[in-house]
């Protein structure tokens, strides 16, 4: 079956409701598939990627550490849109340390985040062929 | 082919319909529905964003949730084009990916 | 043309579900191929048989039920996201050793690897939520 281009559109912050926490157990699956897959995270979904978060006094699931198995599922082309990033006063280096070993370069292992310009995402979004929000 | 942006928003409320016209690009069309169409009333500060994209974007809009939440046309920004369910399918078979921005 | 469509969320609190409705109720009406309705979040509980929404109300999961029968379409709610929300086929019930189940006609559990499948297989995937 020819391979499709899936893209996951995140804008919604994790634990103020299940959508984010949802879309990973999605991406997850998804990837058996083979497809191409690609996460743009936009919005409030840039808080999905926070470091030091910790559930333990809420009582629910903590997932974030999750994103960091996506590149053992070759998940690897992460989008951040820098505009949303800065809006909200983060940068990359707020951001959990995303990588993937490059079966191309020797197994090297590289970052799976790629901060973008707004327009830069706008043509990422138009190359998709499937897309998905939750 | 291109992108058909779909909102269902009020853009008083959330920043779904910003998020979608800083990130549609030109030639992509949008489609307002559920709350989504609050942002054709004529003046509002949404409709004033919109009116600067028209000639960059297609605007259509949901028919009957317009008349669901009593949006008078004549009180809607000028150049929108109004739909049924069948019409909506119709410009989806158009539009060769769907971007809902939930 | 095959469509595959995505809800988000369940009937009556958001107008998803009912877009969603109508806008598949029209796509089938027009001859396109609907390859699969997937429920995911709280859309899973559009497929209870046990709402009883009042007689002047449109009935939700009936609604679902009768376009599947007259269409034959697949409405099939994420396995795990309605365990976690108490909607259950015989199956499942009877393996979590609950005393019901409620499943609305013409609905199936079955795993997310559907949602993928669907996206892969239709020529258009739109997806209804909050």
């Amino acid at each position: 079956m020819a391979s499709k281009k899936f893209l996951y559109i995140n804008r919604k912050a994790p634990h103020g409701s299940i959508y984010a926490q949802e879309s990973l157990e999605v991406v997850l699956i998804g990837a058996a598939f083979e497809q191409n897959v690609t996460l743009a995270f936009i919005d409030d979904g840039v808080y999905q990627l926070l470091q030091n978060q910790d559930t333990s006094g809420i009582g629910t699931k903590n997932f974030a550490p999750t994103f960091r198995a996506l590149g053992d599922y070759d998940v690897s082309q992460i989008y951040v849109e820098r505009e949303s990033l800065e809006l909200r006063g983060l940068s990359k280096d707020d951001l959990i340390p995303l990588t993937y070993e490059d079966e191309d370069d020797d197994w090297a292992e590289k970052d799976s985040i790629h901060v973008v310009s707004s327009l830069e995402l706008a043509d990422i979004i138009e190359q998709q062929d499937v897309i998905l929000n939750f | 082919m291109s992108v058909l942006h779909i909102v269902n928003k009020s853009p008083f409320e959330r920043n779904s319909l910003d998020c979608c016209l800083r990130l549609a690009k030109a030639d992509s069309a949008i489609i307002l529905i559920e709350d989504g169409i609050y942002a054709l009333q004529k003046n509002s500060a949404a409709a004033d964003k919109l009116q600067q994209v028209l000639s960059k974007h297609r605007i259509y809009a949901l028919q009957p949730d317009l008349q669901a939440r009593g949006v008078n046309p004549e009180n809607m920004l000028e150049g929108i084009s109004l739909l049924d369910y069948d019409g909506f399918v119709q410009l989806t078979t158009e539009y060769d990916k769907l971007q809902s921005w939930l | 043309m095959k469509f595959a469509i995505l809800v988000n969320e369940g009937p009556y609190t958001h107008q998803a579900s009912d877009s969603a409705y109508h806008f598949t109720e029209a796509a089938l009406r027009a001859g396109h191929a609907v390859v699969r309705v997937f429920f995911y979040h709280d859309g899973v509980n559009n497929g209870t048989r046990l709402s009883v929404p009042p007689q002047d109300d449109r009935n939700i999961s009936e609604r679902w039920s009768a376009l599947a029968e007259q269409y034959d379409v697949e409405l099939i709610l994420c396995v795990a996201a309605a365990q976690r929300r108490g909607l259950l086929d015989e199956d499942e019930a009877k393996r979590a050793g609950k005393d019901g189940n409620n499943m609305a006609p013409g609905f199936q559990i079955s795993g997310l690897g559907q949602l993928i499948d669907a996206g892969i297989q239709a020529d258009r995937l739109i997806v209804f939520g909050d």
